[in-house]
């Protein structure tokens, strides 16, 4: 039965070898400054409690073997059941492990807050989301230019996202700059992402919210400063704006929505979709 | 008009005639039921059926239906989940495989509905039912008939389930159906009433199961078993069930609300008027995380007994095991926010629960050290109950290792509704909780049925389970760092994901070939069973009460209450002999519930007020609702419910039952099966 | 003592703690609608909360009409134990009375609101209202409906111990739904309100 596994668990690594090489492990492989930390914190995590885990899974093995019946050399005691010095050593490693693992618990939950603007000399970027069905609407407040399904945002300048959604849950994510936030009608949720490099990283939602939650993807492509102030100011030149009625439009459930750009924007949009489940807006519009 | 009051929302278009696989499973269920009705005529087992099955409050019948309904629902989930990994492996790239979206979407809500609440939740039920009386020295639960309530119960809201495959939809929202989605705005359709009524039915069912063994075990247990004698898998079905009676009124008061947002128009937790989702997300993972522990503290009390019966030993650390399981059950109410870090809570908030997440998994993790030195100077029989166990170890590590992984804040933002969580979960309800109740299973068949399993098949299934699972989750836990999300029911080619899911696909294949020689192991156990006979009643050398009687049990468990001075009485007495005595016993008359057809008639009004309120059937829905009631009011008028079997009556069916074990005995000893010579047992002094 | 007495002193105390554990059940429901109400009571969609639309002495008649109940049944579970029938059913007719008051009362105060368009469907906070407030109602209620049934079993079959048991159930839930009613009374309309 013992070899039987060996033979497994070779054939798995095997496996897993040939599959593994030349595949994008996206989380393994951050483009900024918080996935990479987040990166850290599940390696160390990883190599941590593999301590408890390999010898686990070794013992089972090694008491099995020593132990099954056709071994008549190894010891039988039937009546033993206690040792105060084993409990002792397999609980107090674990909880030395347990105890670690709090404090980086800790510290990681505060470093790596989404709310918490990043330690980063510049003035952050903000772009707000508004997630719809099925696609992402992005409003630059500062620049007041909107898009759908598509961002685009200097390279090691920290972006400071306001999110929030019309109707069901999504979450927002960027997996190769950070981790995700939900997007939720009536609440404004924010994250604060930066990228190290340029480049083109795919959005997705990771909430299920309906039929075209599948293709509910956007890009987010980081480019220089120069770069970016010129897109800037080509969606300025997009014949489409932003009004009340344009965005009641997108409101209509659509599926493999394509990519839009707004070239002027009604600022109230964000503020009245935030606020609107909790108080009723005149005319139940957006003003 | 008439139409709209008669029939409600209900009109033919419920059913998808033009969709081929919704129409082939009609057929297909349509059948099975034809087949068993047909079966029931050629056999004449119409009125056997009421008197011994539809009507029992025998714990062990009841039990033994519960694991039949789990069987069936299991093979449906996974019949779910092949669907799912078939559609995954084939829509990369500009197909979009065979299955549209709007179906995809219902197909993994019930995956996950059936496999929690109709496959491990009844197993579960099944098991405790059929052990936990037997081990305790009782005769049955302590409310026999609310037992086949909430068996029947659990059976409606199956059947609420499957009727949604060809009548109407069923949710499309995902297991737990959040809202807004779930709201009436964004599930327009009948598929998230059908979610609420079979999960509302069943549930109260589970909340009155959790009663009874509460009380069963507290007030039931035969004398001199104080609590710190109980066999462990006792300790833990009575912390289970705390949960059970602790959790379940939250998730009824979470899907009552969902329910009037939808049918009352209210704003519980609509995406206007100040509705507040978030909260109903807090109230279902309250009931949520207390439901896994539910879960997989039976099977560590399955595992404790398997450990020490095949290992010939003591447990390890009794009085630590219920110690941990004590601070795990007060511990799981601390939890419940790790399921949804990332819905910015702020950094205080999620590092407590992070932190409290991590606590907890100490005594959890520590259990597995008692059970390696049970066997540690052990004498170990690799039967399929240890192999299960074996399988748990190894496997429940991993499973047990990612989920503190994800207990780290920081860690979850980046995996948290990835396909790294989906291997988890799965890590841990297939690993812990799934190969303990097969363990579960495998270990106390010969007691339910008089004789054991056929070990090679048994071995067969195992094997194809664990490679099939491995090579169906490893490649999950892969894709999860590849970024890929749950729930998607097509990707792009360039993220390399194709070749994961198509490996997946292969591994519930893996599973799907377990599950076939489980059956083959059923069917040649049955066709042999003769020679698998278990004479003894102890099959496997026990350690525990149930050892002691006869398999199959009589109906009356005990002939005479056992007194037990010791844990692990039934192995005391064997070592000291006195488990055999010369002396003769003393009966006295036994007190037993009477058959009823009321728990079953209870339910099917239940079902049919379910049904109504799904399709707004105004009348119809009043006529369930009544009869439920007006049954329940006949019933208390009724004081016949109870009648005392006759001390002689005990001692002829005794005395029956030992003659039949010698003949038996010696015809399976001169045909060289079974070994052993017959023990006349006397529970009176154990 | 026979066995058949002795069967049914076990078998009471088993049932009776059963029906304790069920009663524990029913707390952690109300618990969970009061975590609900208490969240969402706020979220008036700016309409008025259920603060502004309530009169507290007209609750309070309600309070002290539940109340007396909860006395009078009291009153008739001493009957049981004197085994004067005619009494207990008395004092249940009494405890009937009150609670159909109570509950008439409270039907009364509903249907004011809705007509006065404050409805369940307004806002979330009147959602959680009515959901609470009516979930003890309806509690109540269907204890009106036990209490009737068990008079009537009482007249049927008699002072049995399968009775006097059934009256000792209803007892625990009828106090139980008293002191839910305290909970609903302070949070609901007391805090914030004076």
């Amino acid at each position: 039965m013992l070899k039987r596994r060996r033979l497994l668990i070779t054939g798995l690594m095997c496996g897993i070898a040939l599959l593994l090489s030349g595949c994008k492990f996206v989380l393994l492989d951050p483009k900024g400054m918080i996935a990479a930390d987040e990166k850290r914190i599940m390696l160390t995590s990883i190599l941590l409690m593999l301590i408890v885990v390999l010898p686990v899974i070794f013992l089972a093995f090694a008491i099995a073997w020593r132990y099954r019946e056709s071994n008549k050399h190894a010891t039988y005691a039937p009546e033993w059941s206690h040792n105060l010095l084993l409990e002792i050593i397999w609980w107090s490693i674990p909880c030395a492990i347990i105890a670690t693992l709090a404090t980086i618990t800790w510290i990681s939950s505060h470093r790596l807050d989404p709310y918490k603007p990043l330690a980063v000399k510049g003035e952050p970027l903000e772009i707000d989301v508004i997630a719809l069905r099925w696609k992402w609407l992005f409003i630059y407040p500062k620049q007041t230019i909107a898009t759908v399904n598509f961002i685009q945002f200097p390279v090691n300048v920290p972006v400071r996202f306001m999110i929030t959604a019309e109707g069901p849950m999504n979450s927002f994510q960027i997996p190769q700059l950070g981790g995700q936030i939900y997007a939720m009608a009536g609440m404004q949720t924010k994250l604060h992402l930066i990228a190290n490099a340029v480049g083109d990283y795919d959005g997705i939602s990771a909430n299920f919210s309906g039929d075209g939650f599948s293709d509910m993807k956007f890009i987010a492509r980081v480019t220089t400063k120069a770069q970016f102030d010129q897109w800037v100011k080509t969606v300025k030149q997009s014949k489409a704006t932003l009004t009340s009625d344009a965005y009641n439009q997108l409101v209509v459930p659509s599926i493999k929505h394509p990519q839009q750009s707004f070239s002027a924007v009604n600022k109230t949009i964000f503020e009245t979709v935030v606020m609107k489940t909790m108080m009723p807006m005149t005319e139940g519009n957006i003003k | 008009m008439m139409q709209k009051i008669l029939f409600g929302n209900l009109t033919w278009q419920a059913i998808p005639f033009n969709n081929p696989i919704i129409m082939g499973a009609a057929v297909f269920m349509v059948a099975i039921i034809l087949l068993i009705i047909g079966a029931l005529f050629y056999f004449k087992q119409w009125k056997t059926l009421w008197t011994e099955w539809l009507t029992t409050v025998d714990h062990k019948k009841i039990g033994l239906m519960y694991i039949i309904l789990a069987f069936v629902m299991l093979v449906r989930g996974l019949i779910d989940a092949a669907m799912m990994r078939l559609q995954q492996a084939i829509a990369v790239g500009d197909s979009m495989g065979y299955l549209p979206p709007e179906h995809y979407d219902q197909i993994f809500t019930a995956h996950g509905v059936i496999m929690i609440f109709f496959m491990a939740m009844p197993f579960m039920f099944g098991l405790i039912n059929i052990v936990l009386p037997l081990q305790i020295g009782a005769r049955d639960v302590a409310f026999p008939f609310l037992n086949s309530l909430s068996f029947w119960l659990a059976v409606v809201g199956a059947v609420l389930l499957n009727i949604s495959l060809v009548i109407g939809d069923f949710a499309a929202t995902g297991w737990l159906a959040y809202p807004p989605l779930s709201e009436l705005a964004y599930s327009p359709g009948v598929g998230v009433d059908y979610y609420i009524m079979a999960l509302q039915i069943s549930g109260i069912g589970t909340l009155l199961s959790g009663i009874n063994f509460v009380v069963t075990i507290l007030k039931m247990r035969c004398p001199g078993m104080t609590l710190m004698k109980m066999p462990v898998f006792v300790w833990t079905s009575l912390c289970s069930m705390i949960l059970v009676i602790l959790a379940f009124p939250v998730l009824t008061v979470t899907l009552a609300l969902l329910c009037f947002d939808r049918y009352f128009g209210m704003h519980f937790f609509t995406a206007d008027a100040g509705g507040n989702a978030m909260m109903y997300i807090n109230l279902i993972w309250i009931w949520g995380h207390p439901e896994v522990y539910i879960l997989i503290l039976p099977a560590f009390g399955i595992y404790s007994e398997v450990v020490a019966t095949f290992s010939k030993k003591y447990l390890f650390g009794y009085a630590t095991m219920v110690w941990a399981t004590a601070c795990i059950t007060l511990l799981a109410f601390s939890v419940w926010l790790h399921h949804f870090f990332t819905m910015g809570a702020g950094a205080n908030v999620n590092a407590f629960f992070g932190i409290a997440t991590m606590v907890i998994s100490v005594p959890t993790g520590v259990k597995v050290f008692n059970w390696l030195f049970t066997m540690y100077r052990g004498r170990i029989t690799f039967t399929t109950p240890m192999l299960w166990t074996m399988g748990f170890i190894s496997t429940f590590a991993i499973g047990g290792m990612t989920g503190v992984l994800m207990a780290v804040p920081a860690i979850d933002y980046q995996v948290h509704n990835s396909l790294f969580l989906i291997a988890h979960f799965h890590n841990a309800i297939i690993g812990g909780v799934l190969f303990g109740y097969l363990a579960g299973l495998t270990y106390w068949f010969p007691k339910v049925f008089g004789f054991k399993l056929n070990e090679t098949l048994g071995r067969y299934a195992f094997w194809s389970w664990i490679i099939g699972f491995y090579v169906a989750f490893l490649p999950v836990y892969l894709l999860g760092m590849m970024g890929m999300t749950r729930r998607l029911s097509h990707y792009d080619a360039a993220t390399g994901w194709h070749p994961f899911l198509v490996v997946a696909a292969i591994g519930v294949l893996i599973i799907c070939g377990g599950v076939l020689f489980q059956v083959a192991q059923l069917l040649v156990s049955i066709k042999n069973r003769a020679s698998y006979r278990d004479v003894t009643g102890d099959p496997w050398d026990g350690r525990t009460l149930e050892w002691s009687i006869a398999s199959p049990a009589p109906f009356y468990n005990f002939a005479i209450t056992p007194h037990v001075n010791s844990r692990d009485a039934f192995w005391q007495a064997k070592q000291e002999g006195s488990h055999q005595s010369e002396t003769k016993p003393q009966y006295e008359d036994i007190h037993m519930p009477k058959n009823t057809g009321v728990g079953f008639i209870i339910a099917v009004f239940s079902g049919i007020f379910g049904f109504a309120a799904v399709w707004h059937i105004v009348w119809l829905s009043i006529v369930g609702l009544a009869g439920a009631i007006i049954t329940v009011i006949v019933r208390s008028f009724n004081m016949e419910v109870d009648y005392y079997l006759k001390a002689d009556d005990v001692e002829r069916m005794e005395r029956e039952r030992q003659s039949m074990i010698t003949q038996m005995a010696t015809k399976a000893a001169c045909c060289g099966s079974v070994a052993t010579q017959p023990q006349i047992l006397n529970t009176q002094n154990i | 003592m026979t066995q058949a007495a002795t069967h049914a002193d076990h078998s009471d105390d088993t049932d009776i703690f059963g029906f304790w554990i069920y009663i524990l059940s029913d707390c952690i429901l109300f618990a969970s609608l009061f975590a609900v109400f208490a969240v969402l009571q706020s979220n008036v969609y700016g309409g008025p909360g259920i603060k502004e639309l309530s009169n507290l002495s007209y609750v309070l008649i309600e309070t002290m009409v539940l109340l007396a109940s909860s006395f009078t049944y009291g009153l008739s579970i001493l009957s049981v134990y004197k085994n004067a029938k005619y009494r207990v059913l008395f004092y249940l007719g009494l405890t009937f009375l009150l609670g159909a008051s109570f509950v008439g009362m409270e039907i009364n105060e509903f249907t004011h609101l809705f007509l006065e368009g404050h409805t369940w469907q307004s806002s979330a906070a009147l959602s959680s209202f009515f959901a609470l407030v009516g979930t003890h109602g309806l509690h109540v209620s269907i204890g009106l409906l036990w209490m009737l049934l068990l008079m009537a079993q009482l007249i049927t079959f008699g002072m049995t111990p399968v009775i006097s048991r059934r009256l000792t159930y209803l007892g625990l839930f009828w106090a139980f739904l008293d002191i839910i009613w305290i909970f609903v009374f302070t949070i609901v309309y007391l805090m914030g309100s004076i």
